[in-house]
């Protein structure tokens, strides 16, 4: 019996013996971690959106009261109208919740931990054991984070980067206090997580592979974590040294990014010498590969939706893996673009201008393929597949901005603006929750073996969709008329008064998404327990996860051995074949590919080499006259 | 479970699934993973103290970054002698020593040698030690001479300049008054959290090497029958020891 049957064996054993709380609560099954993942990014994503509605409310109708304001946030809404610190608390949580905790966390956490051993054909991640610190790391840096919006002074105010001197200070504004402290505790133990569960994505696709695949038989969706945990492993450890030079300028008293600061009813303070623009490089330098560290899973799961149900082989495989990479190294070297009015001299800003331009190659390489894949194919329009379309729209006309905000000298004038707004939660915001979506949609019947009701979810996409670009796309017209971001109350400034019917529009179509996201919910939750039973293979997919039987849950995926793959991960529509697809697992009977193991190379034989190191450590320990 | 022995697929092609394309366990891959995040984490820290310490050349309001020659030149019971980095130099070769001790060990444990393993272990976890006692001493000396986290006493005037070039190596020296002014303030601050962060990392595998050690003990690796968990625990250790390496340098010798 192989050992691979015998793990089988042991798995099937064990699971009798299975508590609640191991199989629910601490478990170390990959495919419990990334439903824990999954509905935690939920929950977190719900509280962002709310968030964000109390605050379009207050931009829309700035001089009415909401008795759900005052009703939601004690004495922070007293009579219905929201506090000005508040709002600022609230915009800072949204970013953070929706870029760290849902499109991080959520959208990475959830697939990659649900994908990778089923899609390589392992039989759980390199190390289970760590996978669930993972998740339960980030766990506690979700509540922390949620304990940091109740507290007295409220939560961390001074926006999602928190910039210094707002977050240096803890007198700079209410949030900047114990709201400011809890933050960071947050992010470290949000690192730590995203540091474990990064550590074992990457090894787990090296090493873990099953028989036959190999690098170029990956699907796409593996190809786009693996870059995303590489991302995220290179970017985290440098937010972490910024936030430990933070800590100490809050806590300890020293200036790295603090210098000569008057506070009202403080006084001069005694900081010199430190840099606020320091904080910011290397806050970027964690920022920029943080969106593609967002994006990246959610276009890998575009590419994986969209060949299935488009019945064709995806455009350009290899070079969808090249842009990915392209991506990935160049997110690294554009961080400047963030700072170009931070008096960055001109010739660096130029440089970075530059090399941000330079991505618009692989992204159009990216949305190129998407089209000519969809492009004359038997197109089957599954709710993943509508979401998946509309990440490509989000992409495009959310890309096409990020070529004016990364010139140096338009970013001028646009820089802070709602244009910046509108960028970016169009190009990584609606584009990655659309992909998130879609991958919910798709890997359902994976998941909990039972289908989504469609009808609910085209309401769903059609809905979100329009209201995304209701939402986001006037706040283009508002940014190039000057109207900046994270402003109060714009009924104040006489200039952007006459934007106040738009801000309605756009808030009026913020309600009507949340509530769309509703029937989702009702839709994603009635189907665990109540959806159709699904099929094995409901969507006629190649990639081995639908290999593994969906019906029982199996810590080890696979009865028995591994899957063997024979081919590549898109073989749609072949010419040859009766049937539309070919899975990977599917020997060839016409053609039998050769799987002989070709002979081992002969290796150095291992006597030569013993005798070699011996010698060599002898002769250490004769000069420290050790052993 | 999902613990591949390199050894059983070792006649696939390398890269065709199967097998570890770098006949490496699991394990050992992930320390290297890690390691290499680690290591952003160090560089972030030391492109910290480069940014602050060349905005610091001459700026008006302090004067040029101090002379670590000139701080660093104490030693225990010679008090008052100028040894300038003498101190240090001896730390950092216990440190490197410690590296040769744990190489060692991990030589021993390819040989399963059982009684090798825990000798060589002890002595790396003696250097380890000792390296976080001189450390100890280091920072004692360093904070009672006037350094803070939120300012730095260990700016040099011309005539400080003057003083300290007059002394030799071993002669006895003294600050005089109005050698010594105001410097750069991240001086010390720098100096504290980079080579405090670097000295918990040794901290923390001075535990990491106990533990091994009680393990290797007790026979957890022969009945194993691989100390492969020696090699993970001494690639952290050199880690420790290379990056040791750039905060000499960065903080001591530039």
């Amino acid at each position: 019996m192989s050992t691979a049957a015998l793990h089988a064996e042991h798995e099937a054993h064990h699971e009798h013996k299975e508590s609640f709380i191991s199989k629910y609560v601490f478990s170390m099954d990959h495919k419990m971690i990334s439903k824990q993942f999954l509905i935690t990014g939920i929950v977190m994503g719900m509280i962002g959106m709310i968030m964000s509605l109390l605050f379009r409310l207050q931009l829309a109708w700035p001089d009415d009261q909401f008795s759900i304001i005052e009703t939601l946030l004690g004495k922070w809404g007293v009579d219905g109208k929201l506090d000005p610190n508040f709002y600022m608390g609230l915009v800072t949580i949204h970013g953070t919740i929706m870029v760290f905790y849902v499109l991080t966390a959520g959208l990475s956490g959830t697939f990659s931990n649900l994908l990778i051993p089923l899609q390589v054909g392992a039989r759980d991640m390199a190390s289970p054991f760590m996978n669930m610190l993972s998740y339960w790391f980030f766990f506690m840096s979700s509540v922390v984070l949620l304990i940091s919006v109740g507290v007295e002074t409220g939560p961390a105010s001074g926006g999602w980067t928190v910039y210094p001197p707002l977050s240096a200070l803890d007198k700079a504004m209410p949030g900047s206090g114990l709201g400011m402290t809890l933050w960071l505790v947050a992010i470290v133990l949000f690192i730590v997580s995203s540091l474990l569960g990064g550590i074992n994505y990457i090894s787990t696709v090296l090493n873990q592979r099953t028989k036959g695949m190999s690098m170029n038989r990956l699907p796409l969706t593996i190809w786009a974590f693996f870059f995303t945990a590489v991302l995220g492993l290179l970017s985290f450890p440098v937010l972490l040294g910024a936030g430990l030079f933070l800590i100490f300028d809050r806590s300890f008293g020293t200036s790295f990014y603090l210098s000569d600061i008057y506070l009202e009813g403080v006084g001069a303070l005694e900081n010199i010498g430190g840099s606020p623009v320091l904080y910011q490089h290397l806050f970027w330098f964690l920022g920029h590969p943080e969106v593609y560290i967002i994006l990246m899973p959610a276009l890998g799961i575009t590419s994986e939706v969209i060949s299935c149900n488009a019945r064709k082989p995806i455009f350009g495989y290899t070079a969808m893996i090249i842009s990915l990479l392209g991506i990935s190294f160049l997110s690294f070297i554009v961080w400047g673009h963030h700072m170009f009015i931070t008096g960055m001299n001109p010739f660096l800003g130029s440089v970075f201008m530059i090399l941000t331009l330079i991505i618009a190659v692989p992204s159009a390489v990216k949305a190129f393929n998407y089209l000519t894949t969809l492009w004359k194919g038997n197109l089957r329009f599954t709710p993943a597949m509508l979401f998946s379309i509309g990440l490509v729209s989000f992409f495009i006309s959310g890309g096409l901005t990020g070529i004016y905000l990364g010139n140096a000298a338009l970013d001028i004038q646009m820089h802070d603006s709602y244009f910046v707004v509108a960028h970016f939660h169009l190009v990584m915001g609606s584009a990655a929750i659309f992909g998130m979506f879609a991958g919910i949609y798709h890997w359902f019947p994976r998941m909990y073996g039972r289908m989504m009701n469609n009808t609910l979810g085209y309401f769903h996409f059609w809905i979100t969709f329009i209201c995304a670009y209701l939402v986001f796309f006037p706040m283009h017209f508002m940014g190039l008329a000057g109207v900046p971001r994270r402003y109060y109350q714009f009924t104040l400034v006489e200039q952007f008064d006459v934007w106040i019917d738009v801000n309605k529009l756009i808030t009026v179509s913020a309600i009507v998404a949340g509530a769309a996201q509703l029937l989702f919910l009702y839709n994603f939750f009635v189907s665990v327990f109540r959806g159709k039973k699904a099929a094995q293979n409901p969507w006629g997919a190649n990639t081995l996860e639908w290999s593994s039987p969906i019906d029982v849950r199996l810590h080890g995926n696979w009865p028995g051995d591994l899957p063997t793959v024979y081919r590549g991960p898109y073989e749609y529509s072949r010419p040859d074949r009766e049937e539309d697809f070919f899975p990977q697992y599917v020997p060839d009977e016409s053609a039998p590919e050769v799987l002989e193991p070709e002979k081992a190379k002969s290796a150095p034989a291992e006597k030569e080499v013993e005798e070699e190191s011996s010698v060599f450590f002898a002769a250490i320990k004769r000069v420290f006259g050790l052993g | 479970m999902a613990n591949h022995t390199p050894a059983a697929f070792e006649n696939q092609p390398m890269w065709a699934g199967g097998r570890s394309p770098f006949n490496v366990s699991y394990g050992k891959l992930m320390m290297w993973i890690f390691l290499l995040s680690d290591a952003f984490t160090f560089s972030s820290l030391l492109v910290q103290y480069g940014a602050q310490r060349f905005s610091n050349v001459e700026s008006a309001v302090t004067t040029v970054w101090p002379d670590p020659a000139s701080i660093f030149n104490h030693f225990p019971f010679m008090h008052g002698l100028h040894l300038p980095l003498l101190f240090v130099s001896v730390m950092t070769f216990i440190l490197i020593l410690s590296s040769v001790t744990m190489v060692l060990a991990v030589e021993a444990g390819h040989r399963n040698s059982k009684k090798e393993v825990q000798t060589y272990m002890i002595y790396t976890i003696i250097g380890g030690v000792a390296f976080l006692s001189c450390q100890a001493w280091e920072w004692y000396t360093f904070i009672h001479e006037g350094a803070r986290l939120y300012g730095n006493t260990f700016g040099i005037t011309e005539q400080g300049y003057e003083h300290l070039h007059s002394v030799s190596f071993g002669d006895h020296f003294e600050w005089a008054l109005g050698d010594r002014t105001d410097g750069p303030v991240p001086f010390a601050a720098l100096f504290f959290i980079v080579t405090g962060f670097h000295g918990f990392h040794v901290f923390s595998g001075v535990v990491i090497n106990v533990v091994v050690y009680i393990m290797t003990v007790r026979g957890v690796f022969e009945r194993r029958g691989h100390y492969e968990m020696i090699e993970k625990a001494g690639l952290y250790w050199h880690f420790v020891d290379l990056v040791w390496v750039f905060v000499f340098t960065f903080f001591y010798l530039i």
